[in-house]
This record gives C-alpha cells, sequence and structure tokens, in this order.
C-alpha cells in the first residue's frame, strides 16, 4: 500500500518566474525522506507538486516528469483528482473542517466522489484512522464533538487521520509541526516513525533536528539569491548529509552557519 | 518637573479628538432621533384607525380585517421573490468566487453590483410592460397543467399582472443584494479549509460542499434576510406590476395586494380616518421590517461567535 516517487527534469513555474529548477530525485516506498532549507528555496513549492496542489495557486505550471510507481503524475488525461486522492497531504496548520465533528472529518475523504460506506464499516475505519494517529484514547468519547475543539497537536493527529482514511500510497507533509509545541511535535514525530511502516512519508521541516530524527532520506534544497530558483543542492542518508555532506553549501547549513 | 509633562495636554491634537468624537456622537444621536420620530409619528398617526368604530374603516370589519390580507399578500410576494433569488443568487456568487476566470468574475460582479442601482421604477415598467405580457401564455400552461395545486388554479390573468410576476420582478430585485453579500462571505472562505478538501481528493464542487459553503452558511442566511427587507418594503415595482385585488390563493389571477403598494397607490386622495388607516398599514410594515432586522442581526452575531471559536 505505498509507491515510490520518482522525480525527472522537473522545473516548477509561477506564471513566468522559475520558482524550482531541475529536479531529479528518488524517493524510496515506506521511508521517510524530509526536505530542509532555508525559507523562499522552494521545497515546499516542490512538495506540492508531488499530488499537483500547486495547481491551486494561479499561474503554477510544471515541466518534467513526476512517476509514482512508474505512472506519469502530468500525463496525459490524467486527473489531479484521483492524484490528490492517491497522495494525501498534511499541512502547515493543522485545517479539520471547522463545522464538522471529529467523525466526520475522519471520514470526509473516504464519502467523497458518493461513495457509500455503512455505519459498521465506517465506524471501524473511523477507529482504525484514529488509532493509526495515535488520537483514538484522546477522542474515542467525544467522536461527535467538533474538531475544532481539540489542541493543537490534536489537531493536526485528526488531519493525518483524515489523510491516512483514505488510504493513500504516499503522505506529504507541509512543516506539519510548525504551529506546534514541543510536545505534541513529539507526538507527531513517534507517528511518523510509525507511518512509515505502511506508506511513504515526505516532510518538509524548517527543524534540522526533526529532520535528522525522523528520516531516512534528506534533501537539501538551496536559492542562489532572491529572484533566483531554488534547486536540489544534495540529496542521500540523512547520517551521510548531517555528518558528512559532499557539497559545502549543505554542510554549513546543517551545522547553523547560515539560514 | 515630570510629573507636569505628563499631565500636560498637547493642545491641538487634543482638541481635534474632542471634536470628532462630538461629530460621531451628534451623528450617532441623530439617526436615533430620527427613527424615534418616525417611529412616533407612525404611531400618534395610527392611533384614529386602531380605535375607530370597525365600520368606519375601508371595508367596514374593522381594521384587522382590512390589514391582514395585505400583510399576507405582502409576505407572499416577499417569499416568492426570495425562493426564485436565493438559489440563483448563491449560483452566480459561487460562479463569480470560485469559477469563473478572474477577469470575468471581476467584470460580473460590477454587473451584478449595478442591478441594484437600477432605480425601482424601472423596474417596475419592466414588469408592467414587458415582463406581465410575455409571461402569461406561461401562466395558461400553469393553469391547465397544474390547476390542481391552488396556488396555480385558474383562469389565468390575460394580463399576467399577478403577483407571482410581481415577485418574479421582486427577485430580479434583492438578486445584487444577496449575490454580492454571498460572494463576500464566499471568498473569505480560508484557503486552508479548502485545500483541506482538495487534498484529500475533492472535486472543486465537493470542495464547495465541504469548506465553502458550510463556512458561508450563516452569512447566506443573514444576505437573504436583507433581501428580504428590500422585498417586503419595495413599492413602485409592485404598484405598477400588480393588478391588485382581494387575498387569493392562486398565484396567476390578479389579486392579492401588499402593505407598500397598498399605502402608495391609496394615499394621493386619501383623508381622514383613511389617512390614518394607511399610516397605520406603514406601522405594521415597519414593525415587519423591524422584525426580519432583528433576526438578521441575532444570526449574524450568532456567526460572529461562530467565526470567533474556529
Amino acid at each position: 500500500m505505498s509507491k515510490r516517487i520518482d522525480v525527472k527534469d522537473l522545473n516548477v513555474y509561477y506564471g513566468k518566474f522559475l520558482a524550482v529548477e531541475d529536479v531529479n530525485i528518488n524517493i524510496d516506498a515506506k521511508s521517510v525522506t524530509a526536505f530542509i532549507g532555508p525559507s523562499g528555496c522552494g521545497k515546499s513549492t516542490f512538495l506540492r507538486t508531488l499530488n499537483r496542489m500547486h495547481e491551486v495557486i494561479p499561474g503554477a505550471r510544471v515541466e518534467g516528469e513526476v512517476l509514482l510507481d512508474g505512472d506519469n503524475l502530468y500525463g496525459p488525461g490524467v486527473d489531479p483528482v484521483t492524484v490528490r486522492s492517491q497522495i494525501g497531504m498534511v499541512f502547515q496548520r493543522p485545517n479539520p473542517f471547522p463545522t464538522m465533528s471529529i467523525r466526520d472529518n475522519v471520514l470526509a475523504g473516504v464519502k467523497l466522489n458518493n461513495k457509500k460506506i455503512s455505519k459498521g464499516e465506517a465506524d471501524s475505519l473511523v477507529e482504525r484512522s484514529l488509532r493509526g494517529a495515535n488520537l483514538w484514547n484522546e477522542v474515542k468519547d467525544r467522536l461527535a464533538k467538533p474538531g475544532s475543539g481539540l489542541s493543537g497537536g490534536q489537531q493536526q493527529r485528526l488531519c493525518i487521520a483524515r489523510a491516512i482514511a483514505v488510504e493513500p500510497q504516499v503522505i506529504l507533509m507541509d512543516e506539519p509541526c510548525s504551529a506546534l509545541d514541543p510536545i505534541s511535535t513529539l507526538a507527531i514525530e513517534d507517528l511518523i516513525n510509525e507511518l512509515k511502516d505502511e506508506y511513504t512519508v515526505v516532510i518538509v521541516t524548517h527543524n534540522m533536528q526533526q529532520a535528522a530524527r525522523v528520516s531516512d532520506k534528506t534533501a537539501f534544497f538551496n536559492i542562489a539569491g532572491t529572484g533566483k530558483p531554488g534547486k536540489l543542492i544534495e540529496y542521500g542518508d540523512t547520517h551521510t548529509i548531517f555528518s558528512n555532506p559532499t557539497v559545502k553549501a549543505t554542510e554549513d547549513y546543517v551545522s547553523g552557519r547560515f539560514g | 518637573m515630570t510629573s507636569t509633562s505628563l499631565t500636560k495636554s498637547q493642545g491641538a491634537g487634543r482638541a481635534g479628538d474632542k471634536v470628532f468624537s462630538g461629530a460621531t456622537l451628534a451623528a450617532g444621536c441623530l439617526i436615533l432621533a430620527v427613527l424615534f420620530g418616525v417611529a412616533l409619528f407612525l404611531v400618534i398617526q395610527s392611533l384614529p384607525a386602531f380605535t375607530a368604530p370597525a365600520e368606519d374603516i375601508q371595508g367596514g370589519e374593522g381594521f384587522l380585517a382590512y390589514i391582514w390580507p395585505i400583510v399576507v399578500g405582502t409576505l407572499i410576494a416577499a417569499v416568492i421573490a426570495l425562493v426564485i433569488a436565493t438559489p440563483v443568487a448563491i449560483g452566480v456568487a459561487l460562479f463569480i468566487s470560485h469559477y469563473a476566470p478572474r477577469g470575468l468574475a471581476s467584470g460580473l460582479g460590477y454587473v451584478v453590483d449595478l442591478l441594484a442601482a437600477i432605480p425601482s421604477v424601472v423596474y417596475g415598467a419592466w414588469g408592467a410592460a414587458f415582463l406581465a405580457k410575455e409571461i402569461a401564455p406561461a401562466y395558461d400552461w400553469l393553469a391547465k397543467n397544474m390547476g390542481w395545486l391552488p396556488i396555480f388554479q385558474g383562469p389565468a390573468s390575460a394580463t399576467g399582472k399577478t403577483i407571482l410576476t410581481a415577485g418574479i420582478v421582486l427577485a430580479v430585485m434583492v438578486l445584487p443584494i444577496i449575490t454580492s453579500l454571498s460572494r463576500e462571505i464566499f471568498l473569505q472562505t480560508p484557503k486552508l479549509h479548502e485545500e483541506a478538501a482538495l487534498a484529500l481528493g475533492a472535486t472543486r464542487w465537493e470542495m464547495i460542499r465541504m469548506a465553502v459553503l458550510p463556512f458561508g452558511r450563516p452569512g447566506i442566511v443573514s444576505a437573504v434576510m436583507l433581501g428580504l427587507g428590500r422585498a417586503l418594503g419595495e413599492t413602485m415595482a409592485v404598484a405598477l406590476v400588480l393588478s391588485s385585488g382581494a387575498l387569493t390563493a392562486s398565484l396567476i389571477q390578479s389579486g392579492n395586494q401588499t402593505i407598500a403598494a397598498e399605502i402608495a397607490l391609496n394615499f394621493p386622495e386619501a383623508s381622514g380616518l383613511k389617512v390614518s388607516t394607511l399610516i397605520a398599514a406603514g406601522l405594521v410594515l415597519f414593525v415587519i421590517t423591524l422584525g426580519v432586522n432583528m433576526i438578521a442581526r441575532w444570526i449574524i452575531t450568532r456567526h460572529k461567535e461562530f467565526s470567533g471559536a474556529n
């Protein structure tokens, strides 16, 4: 239930502005891959191209290929809606639907496309997803309460439960802990460790310790200057990137000399 | 020395502050005084209509018997207007906020706002001279095929000057109000929630149902309430379009009357008790409109709490 991602010669544009240039990267199935780099280097933009969420931004477009187990996401006739149901996403700020109960939030993605689901199936799916997101014990007695009543960390885990309820191949996380306190961050990091048993996880983070803690491989993105495109500078085992990087810029960044 | 420099006020700035706060206070008091004056005028002038013997009131059966058919007529016209205008307005608002390309969206929004700027007498003339004539055959068809429903009971009006036509004209008039308010609300839907829906694999319509409409619901309700306020009080369009008469259930026969049109049509030739009766009718409309606005306010405050909690 997880697939690998291979990106070939990917350029991302906002209108005429080249935001990310010439990315080639191979992301293994059932692993955690972290994207690090200074603000504005295009790592979030690049992450969004992995499930075509960049198309929400007017004028954003892509050249190149993103292959999900060999199938090009940008091939002719590919429906972005289908792509996104296969490649889930968790955002920087927790965003449960405020008008829905906790239970309905978990089921939101499953009920799309008029899929019918029996109450029994729904109940077990809710429990399975919330357990998968390490949230079940905290919310099992208040499933009918609004999701917005939870703490920030719980809301973020609810969003993860919502993402895994549709059984995606890949889960993308765009700085999922940047709005959370250290305890909630720890809970999410533990969860990421468990998620990689079943899913391919890609995470963007500003926190280098976090990248070092959770990821198997790390990609360092950088930007030459304002107005220049972001580039993938170095990609390798997390251990290597943090202890023995081959590029000077990577070493400077991970050792805290800039960024 | 320090204490004096702290207590000493800076002349010019202070004076400007006082003038401004005085001006705003005066403006606030003025609007209350005008409202109070209108209410007082309505109550005093309409007292004779409430106290007069029943047979002296127009119709000869007292004020209640006089007023209730036109209250019902007013409500019928307003409800027709809302039933037609609300779905169209929400559709147009959604199209402008979420479907149309940006250039088209702003142009369309501008045109819709322009609709609100057309004087109501123009709408009335259009309804009376054009729409009524064109729509009469449709009423015939309704009478023949759906006449078993009391609201479409025949024989249909040959001129088309019915309460349904008046309702349709009112619908066109309240459309811009509901559309522009709904559009503003829809545009304020947090990007966060729209993206949450899209990232789950929602189509655009599913995203609207999951994120935009639930977020906008309280706003839609208050927009509809404001539209209702206009539909209730509209005078000229109804007076021109509707060939009025006694209260009837059928919407496609001539008949029915609204309070505002009743006042406008009868006031010029009225004298004595008739004037009081019409002013009393105005008081009733005032109370209905006040009620509608209070409901709208209540819904808007509820909306505030709701969005604040999230």
